[in-house]
């Protein structure tokens, strides 16, 4: 137990360490897109009935704050620790692949839900939110957060460079994060683009996390919910066979 | 008692590179052990199959009895690895390294330990210092303390003096002989072959992926090669009888300086006499008793 717990605490010290960039930063980032977005479309966009366009980008944004910063974590601490070569510090000692797994994974959570809390506070001043069903909010943070870790430590350690975690975090994860109906209902899209979403896991974990403030979706949340822990279940055994092998780390 | 290390026929390849062609060796529990070769050789990717950095294609490797495969925990927490690369994770202070570095073995409360391990590699002064703030020298030293935060009974240091100062040497050395001394088993990879000599009980040295000698040191310098007589002439020629004896051919051409091969020093005199009845004049004579060195490079050599 120890070795997990020291592997989770070094991991969250590591990223508490340079806060303004790991922490701040994206906060003001989504505070941006909020004033830019939430001030264009506020008059134009109506997605639920009584509910405001800046109300219904709030959850949005704090969810994509919540998965794009989980998966930076573990992408990016593994990428580093690669290529400076500190890796074996991690891998002489006695850490199982559950060990490594679950020490990565929950430390991205953890920023993850940090950053998302963060962007949570400093919007919710600009509208009126509701929080229908709280546990609904809870359990799709910590599912996407989690997921978004695990897809970061895959991505971790199948790169060799950081341009390839780069092309992985700009051709999958911010393609995902953008076509998940942050910004808009996917009922507002063109028939075709709403099955193409409909294939989309994260449109399940924006959807089901937005449920819970407004008790309205565009899927019911049981099934997003469903999907989404399948879904982190097939990446979570996925990743746990990469660090039992070696994968990468161990030649 | 299981032994310290227990490699056998262990080979690995490494897409047309055959690293390790099937190294077998032991070494016993409190030995100071040394693993010689040239560069490629094979030494790292011996080091990382034990450690588990490597995955060998064939055979096995046991630390203590416990094989670094199945039994993969049991294994490495018997074991702490200096690496040859200067690596450290530049977001910790020495002491936070350190105690992680603990942490990861299992280990709360190490502190005393952690203290008394910095204080003798003269890192004391240095604990609350980042690691991107240190020297060279001193990233070395600490990690040679993230080895030892685990008290492992068998030490692989991985050319731990390559670049660093005489102080770091020696520091260094006072505190692995004692560790030595109080039963730690030492396997040392190094290209300063007089430290190796000075320090190692017993020595493989291995070329191409293969041991190519393995014995104790001090049967390793008497089994290959005897002493040299070096002797320089400023009067007449080496007399033809002792020509078999010189040890460079080249000298032979040269001049007036010429190394001669002798197995003890019973066989200075009558050297001289053959010299002396010669009518040859001599100028120099030095006595060069055969080292390490000359050991590595007949073997190396004789393994062309």
């Amino acid at each position: 137990m120890t070795g997990f717990s020291t592997l989770l605490y070094k991991e969250v010290l590591r990223f508490w360490k340079v806060a303004t960039q790991t922490i701040t930063a994206p906060i003001l980032t989504a505070m941006l897109y909020l004033l830019i977005f939430g001030h264009v479309l506020e008059e134009h966009v109506q997605v639920y009935p009584e509910v405001r366009y800046t109300s219904f980008l709030i959850p949005g944004l704090v969810m994509m704050s919540v998965l794009q910063n989980a998966f930076a974590n573990s992408s990016s601490s593994l990428i580093q620790s690669k290529i400076t070569g500190n890796l074996v510090f991690v891998l002489l000692p006695p850490l199982s692949h559950w060990e490594l797994f679950g020490a990565y994974v929950l430390a991205s959570a953890v920023r993850g839900l940090v950053v998302g809390a963060g962007v949570f506070i400093v919007t919710a001043w600009f509208a009126k939110l509701t929080f229908v069903a709280p546990w609904w909010i809870a359990i799709f943070a910590l599912l996407g957060a989690g997921m978004l870790g695990t897809m970061g430590l895959i991505a971790g350690i199948w790169a060799e460079k950081f341009d390839q975690l780069a092309a992985f975090q700009n051709f999958i994860i911010m393609p995902s994060t953008f076509l998940s109906g942050v910004f808009y209902s996917i009922h507002s899209l063109p028939s075709f683009w709403q099955t193409v979403s409909r294939f989309n896991p994260f449109f399940y974990m924006i959807d089901g996390f937005r449920y819970g403030f407004f008790g309205q979706s565009d899927v019911n949340p049981l099934t997003s919910f469903a999907i989404v822990t399948v879904f982190f279940l097939l990446l979570a055994a996925f990743a746990i066979r990469l660090l039992k092998s070696g994968y990468k780390l161990r030649h | 008692m299981a032994a310290a290390l227990q490699i056998v026929d262990v080979k690995k390849r490494y897409k047309s590179l055959q690293a390790l062609g099937g190294v077998t060796l032991t070494v016993e529990q409190g030995e100071f052990f040394g693993l010689l070769g040239p560069n490629g050789a094979g030494k790292t990717t011996l080091i990382s199959i034990v450690a588990g950095l490597a995955r060998a294609d064939a055979g096995s490797v046991a630390i203590h009895g416990y094989d670094v495969v199945r039994d993969y925990r049991e294994a490495r927490k018997h074991l702490g690895v200096v690496p040859q690369e200067l690596v450290f994770d530049p977001f910790f202070t020495v002491r936070e390294s350190l105690r992680m570095q603990s942490g990861y073995f299992g280990l709360k409360n190490n502190d005393a330990w952690i203290d008394e391990v910095m204080a003798n590699l003269d890192l004391t002064s240095k604990a609350d210092t980042n690691m991107r703030a240190l020297s060279g020298g001193m990233k070395r030293r600490v990690l040679v303390a993230q080895a030892l935060v685990h008290k492992p009974p068998v030490i692989v240091l991985d050319e731990p003096t390559a670049g660093v100062d005489v102080e770091l040497r020696q520091t260094l050395w006072k505190f692995i002989s004692r560790l030595n001394r109080e039963g730690h088993t030492i396997v040392l990879t190094t290209h300063y072959l007089e430290e190796a000599q000075a320090l190692c009980n017993r020595i493989a040295m291995l070329k191409s992926g293969n041991v190519v000698a393995l014995d104790s040191t001090s049967a390793l310098i008497k089994r290959i090669s005897g002493s040299q007589l070096v002797v320089r002439l400023s009067q007449g020629k080496l007399p033809d009888v002792l020509k078999p004896l010189v040890s460079h051919p080249d000298e032979l051409l040269a001049g007036n300086k010429y190394t001669l091969r002798i197995n003890d020093y019973t066989e200075v005199e009558p050297i001289l006499a053959t010299l002396r009845q010669a009518g040859v004049v001599i100028d120099d004579m030095q006595l060069h008793q055969a080292d390490l060195e000359d050991v590595f490079i007949q073997i190396m050599e004789g393994e062309k």
